[in-house]
Formats: structure tokens, C-alpha cells, sequence
């Protein structure tokens, strides 16, 4: 009864939020080329930062409710919804949606509370501390390309890989979800720059080809 | 703009990484023990090597993991890249010594 009623009261409070990039929508919607290159903000999904050694025990246990943990670098794990991200040897996010947050009727953080337990590790609730963009179309890699070093190439970077690098000379965790798909995880400080930044290398793509 | 060959994450610029000085100065084992002089030495005075040099440096935008690096401080050139709690490895002889150019910048 008592739960019932405070997750009334939060759903009250959702048409309150504001996310770290909706003041910049009109400007996402109207730097977007469709078919070339689109951009827009995915809001409040769900993350997790988890940090344990993946061989241990509580590794283990973490591992069967996120779907598993990423072994090496650029790996990503997960089926579905619920995807874990590597960010380091012992150092992994968890991306989920919205509602899988435990204040919202879901309950992925709690079950990976629960399944730590007392165990050496961190799993910490850093929902609020980035928004995720999707870049996409046929000219996403080239926006991306104008600032950031990695290599960006499919023959290197494959759909289903996700990397922390730098773009625009900021930290940002870069997934490739389809063969002209990206999502970059800003954080959210830095959501309104980098947003700046992505509409102003997509504009080119808005006028024709100069042969 | 060096390419440094992170031991987690592979080669990725150098704006990646901060650098984190002189490796391998242990901790003093006993530190209220020291005189003023030898914990000032301890934290201050590092050896300002021209050749090979051992220093940390951690992947600050990437898995953010230290490791060491034996870089040449004259040439640039990364002649190792190792872990953490690993050994110096034996640096090359060629690179330390008969260096007889001018670095960029050295003139000023
Ligand atoms: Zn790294």
C-alpha cells in the first residue's frame, strides 16, 4: 500500500523532469537530415555502474541478473533491453530502460544489490549521470569522424561494440548498435555541448554533395 | 601526439591519458621514521632522465587503469608498456646514449 503510494507520487513528479539535452530537441529535429544523418536524445534510461572482479563469486551472481558481464574491451553482453557495457577490467554499465528503475515499478537495481550482497564490489545507481544519444543514417560515422581518433571503420569497429573515448574532446562511452547506428553516452553536464557539437558537424550533410 | 598502446584497451591517443610521473618510488616502509629531508626526497625529487625513463601513466578517458611506460625522453620513442607491480623491464641500450640532434623545442 505504502510502495503503491509512493510510486504514485513519483510518477507525479515525472512530468517535472527535464533531461539533460530537451532544450536542445527542436534543434536535434531540425539539424536531422532523414535518410543522411539523424539525431535525437534517448532520456532517463536506466544505468547501473558496477564494479567487481567478473571471475568472482559475486561476479557471477551479477552477471545472471545483467545478462552477463563483458570479458574484454569493446565487448557488450546482454539479450534485449538489458545491456552491460565494459568500462574497465573490473569496472562495467549497465543500460536499461526507463522503466526497469526501481522507482518506477521495476526492480534491476535491487536485484543487483541483492545479488552483491556483502561481497567485495559497487553497484551504484548513476541513472542521472548521463543521457544517452542516437546518432544514425548513412553519414553518422563521418559526424563522429570530424572528433574522434578511434577507428571508426566497420571492418574495425563492429555493431555490437562499445568503447569510452573521447568526441569533441570530451569523455563519452561510444556503442555501435547497428551497422549506421550509435548511441554515445555523454555526461550530463556535458549533454548540451556535445548535442551543440553533433548538430554543428551534421550540418554540412543538409546541402548538397559539392562534387 | 603520441599512440599509446594501453594494455586493456589497445592504441588510443595520447589525449586519452594523463601522465603520472616517475615509476617505481616505493612507499617509504616506515614513514614517521624519515627526516624531513628524506620524506621531502620521497615526494618531491625524481630523476630527470635524458633515454629511457619508467613513468605511470593512467587511461583516464578509457578503463581508467595505471600502467607503466619506458619512454624515451629524448626521442619520444615508447620502448615498453607494462603492468603495474610488474618489473622494469632491461632498457634498450640504443636510444640512451649517441644522441647527438637537438630535440624540438630544446633550443628555447
Ligand atoms: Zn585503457
Amino acid at each position: 500500500m505504502a510502495e503503491t503510494a509512493a510510486l504514485a507520487h513519483v510518477n507525479g513528479l515525472r512530468a517535472a523532469r527535464r533531461s539533460p539535452a530537451s532544450h536542445l530537441a527542436e534543434a536535434f529535429a531540425a539539424g536531422s537530415v532523414p535518410g543522411t544523418v539523424t539525431l535525437k536524445e534517448i532520456p532517463y534510461q536506466a544505468m547501473v555502474g558496477i564494479r567487481v572482479e567478473r571471475t568472482s563469486d559475486a561476479g557471477t551472481r551479477l552477471a545472471s541478473v545483467a545478462g552477463g558481464l563483458p570479458a574484454t574491451c569493446g565487448e557488450v553482453t546482454g539479450t534485449g533491453s538489458v545491456n552491460a557495457l565494459w568500462l574497465g577490467p573490473a569496472e562495467f554499465l549497465i543500460v536499461a530502460p526507463e522503466e526497469s528503475h526501481d522507482s518506477l515499478g521495476g526492480s534491476l537495481i535491487g536485484d543487483l544489490t541483492a545479488a552483491l550482497g556483502a561481497d567485495e564490489g559497487q553497484v551504484v545507481d548513476l541513472s542521472a549521470n548521463r543521457t544517452t544519444f542516437e546518432l544514425s543514417g548513412s553519414r553518422a560515422r563521418a559526424v563522429l569522424e570530424k572528433s574522434c581518433s578511434l577507428d571508426l571503420h566497420p571492418r574495425t569497429f563492429k555493431a555490437g561494440t562499445a568503447l569510452a573515448t573521447e568526441i569533441g574532446h570530451i569523455p563519452v562511452v561510444l556503442w555501435k548498435t547497428g551497422e549506421e547506428t550509435f548511441r554515445l553516452f555523454p555526461r550530463a553536464s556535458f549533454a548540451d555541448y556535445l548535442g551543440r557539437w553533433l548538430v554543428d558537424s551534421m550540418r554540412e550533410y543538409a546541402s548538397p554533395e559539392v562534387p | 601526439m603520441l599512440l599509446i598502446s594501453c594494455p586493456n584497451c589497445g592504441p588510443r591517443d595520447e589525449t586519452e591519458f594523463h601522465y603520472g610521473g616517475q615509476a617505481h618510488v616505493a612507499y617509504p616502509e616506515n614513514p614517521a621514521a624519515l627526516s624531513d629531508r628524506e620524506w621531502a626526497e620521497y615526494l618531491f625529487y625524481r630523476d630527470n632522465t635524458k633515454g629511457a625513463f619508467a613513468e605511470r601513466w593512467v587511461h583516464s578517458t578509457g578503463c581508467r587503469q595505471w600502467f607503466n611506460m619506458l619512454r624515451d625522453t629524448v626521442s619520444y620513442e615508447i620502448q615498453s608498456i607494462y603492468r603495474m607491480g610488474e618489473p622494469r623491464p632491461d632498457a634498450a641500450p640504443a636510444g640512451t646514449a649517441t644522441i647527438t640532434t637537438s630535440p624540438e623545442g630544446a633550443q628555447k
